[in-house]
């Protein structure tokens, strides 16, 4: 009976159709004193054993920064002056997002699968702890995505990957030059008819290198001595000039 | 020539940073003022997370300030007796103003306060110069001489007294110790070295030579400063040291030039110039706070963080 019940299942379960193969440009980004941003180029191909099935084939592409938890203010009027009032933490919003598509985002994903994937930036923040200590916590989540979107932080790429002969896809991302260390989570969803039909997930390392490594990590490690540097700098430096400057003069 | 910060994690272009280090640093040179309530701002204002950009100007400030004092000592022109009796009082201000910004704190609001301390200390400070040297102007246009301040009122009365003898003063040491700790007391509060607050203290306050009190505040604020960085660095971890060079290399510079364009110019007109610089920032802060703005929500760290 058990047996029959197991078979029966595994014809239920569906079958994998088609699958994404995926390459990336470079898998890590190092974030060097003259660090200015970097594009990548996502690419890839979407393998079947079977013939091209029905419906409209889309190609979505996302990479995502690592969360922090951030507070998001709202200024009110009080006696006559601006002053920041509320406050709502926000866990885990990434710093960075981006959202790549092959046709207008609402063609190629439905709005259960968007959301069931967290695709979308909204969808994405969707799920984020907010307290419910304000009753309008929604208010601040709209806040939070249109000023990092007014930042570019948060970008929607519509029509920006290329698909050829239903197989080959192709996009680029720009990350911007202001960038948090961490692994940016890279997602490419298939959709047929706006239903997510396979996925795959990878991640791109962004890391300060050099210089910038050895800075950072004195900074957290060594914060004493971090800190007799930077005043031996500031000493040193405010010396040379005055000496600079009297030799000038004679 | 864009530069990435490790720690403030932005990328910032190098010549921008070096070019308003040079623009405060000529001011720090020819007022005395570290220039912190100026250079902060703007830092905010380029994209610089406000935690680094308050530490970090602590940090530059040192260097400005060491380049401008080293220049003056050769002029002979800071009085060290002073300096040492502003200083002592300064730290234990700066101490008692540590813990009540940390009180404040845990009341909230404490954003607001320092706002409300720049817009008033600014404007009743820069307001009160302003008058104060265009008469003296207006005097000297004239050809009458300035009487010399002889104030014989309770300043005089109490014990402890000093001589003072580049500030040509022979006073009690318990006002400049009471001004050093009101202002350290400030400074601490504001984020700021306290120049802009001390020079008119020790012009008004305690009637020293306009000459004198350039070097002898800046004396005072590379010590304040040093003190500031230390405790951002080892508790915030926001000192951000690419940015602090790159700010004090045009910083030390200007504070060069600033001193020799200080040096020639009359003291009533280098302190109408530092009243109408006040007058400005203290201008931009209150329209801030009295106009509505255009993005009512604001995304920042979480305390403590």
């Amino acid at each position: 009976m058990l047996r029959w019940l197991l078979i029966a299942l595994l014809f239920a379960l569906p079958v994998r159709a088609e699958e994404v193969v995926l390459g990336l440009s470079q898998d890590e980004v190092a974030i060097t004193t003259s660090f200015d941003g970097s594009e990548i180029l996502i690419f890839g191909a979407v393998k079947r054993e079977t013939p091209i099935p029905e419906g409209e084939l889309g190609v979505i592409v996302t990479i995502a920064g690592p969360p922090e938890p951030i507070t998001v203010r709202r200024k009110e009027r009080r006696f006559g002056i601006w002053v920041n009032t509320d406050a709502v933490e926000i866990d885990g919003a990434p710093s960075f997002y981006a959202v790549a598509t092959s046709s207008p985002l609402d063609d190629v994903l439905g709005v259960r699968d968007n959301l069931e994937h967290k695709v979308s930036v909204p969808s994405m923040l969707r799920g984020v702890e907010t307290p419910n200590t304000v009753l309008d916590a929604s208010a601040y989540v709209t806040a939070l995505i249109r000023i990092n979107t007014d930042a570019g932080a948060y970008q929607l790429l519509e029509d920006t990957v290329v698909v050829d002969e239903d197989t080959l896809f192709r996009t680029r991302i720009r990350l911007p030059a202001a960038l948090t260390e961490g692994a940016y989570e890279t997602r490419i969803f298939l959709t047929r008819d706006g239903q997510v039909v396979a996925s795959y997930e990878t991640a791109i390392d962004v890391r300060k290198v050099g210089l910038e490594r050895w800075l950072f990590t004195l900074s957290r490690e060594n914060p004493f001595w971090y800190g007799i540097m930077s005043l031996a700098i500031a000493i040193a430096a405010g010396w040379t000039a005055s000496a600079a400057f009297s030799l000038l003069r004679n | 020539m864009q530069i990435y910060l490790p720690i403030a994690e932005v990328s910032v272009n190098a010549f921008l940073l070096l070019g308003l280090g040079g623009m405060v640093g000529i001011l720090s040179g020819m007022f005395g003022v570290g220039g912190g309530f100026l250079m902060t701002p703007l830092l905010f204002f380029i994209g610089i997370p406000p935690a680094v950009a308050v530490a970090t100007e602590a940090n530059q400030i040192v260097a400005s300030s060491f380049s401008g004092v080293l220049a003056h000592l050769r002029r002979k022109t800071v009085d060290l007796r002073m300096g040492t009796v502003l200083l002592i009082g300064g730290l234990i201000g700066a101490a008692l103003g540590v813990l009540l910004f940390n009180y404040l704190k845990s009341l909230g609001q404490v954003d607001l306060l320092v706002r409300l301390c720049y817009v008033v200390f600014l404007g009743v400070i820069g307001a009160l110069m302003f008058v104060e040297s265009l008469n003296a102007i207006r005097k000297t246009a004239k050809g009458t001489a300035i009487p010399t301040r002889k104030k014989h009122g309770l300043i005089h009365k109490l014990p402890f007294k000093m001589r003072f003898r580049v500030s040509g003063l022979y006073i009690s040491v318990i006002p400049p110790l009471l001004v050093g700790l009101s202002v350290g007391v400030l400074a601490a509060i504001m984020g700021v070295g306290g120049g802009f607050i001390m020079v008119p203290a020790m012009i008004y306050l305690l009637g020293m030579p306009t000459k004198v009190v350039v070097g002898t505040s800046l004396f005072q604020i590379i010590f304040v400063t040093a003190f500031t960085t230390m405790l951002h660095a080892t508790t915030n971890y926001t000192v951000d040291v690419v940015l602090a060079v790159l700010l004090l290399v045009g910083g030390v510079i200007g504070a060069q030039i600033g001193t020799r364009i200080g040096v020639r110019m009359k003291a009533e007109q280098l302190r109408i110039l530092l009243a109408l610089m006040v007058l400005a920032v203290c201008g931009k802060l209150a329209l801030d706070l009295l106009l509505m703005p255009s993005e009512l929500y604001s995304v920042g760290a979480v305390e403590g963080h």
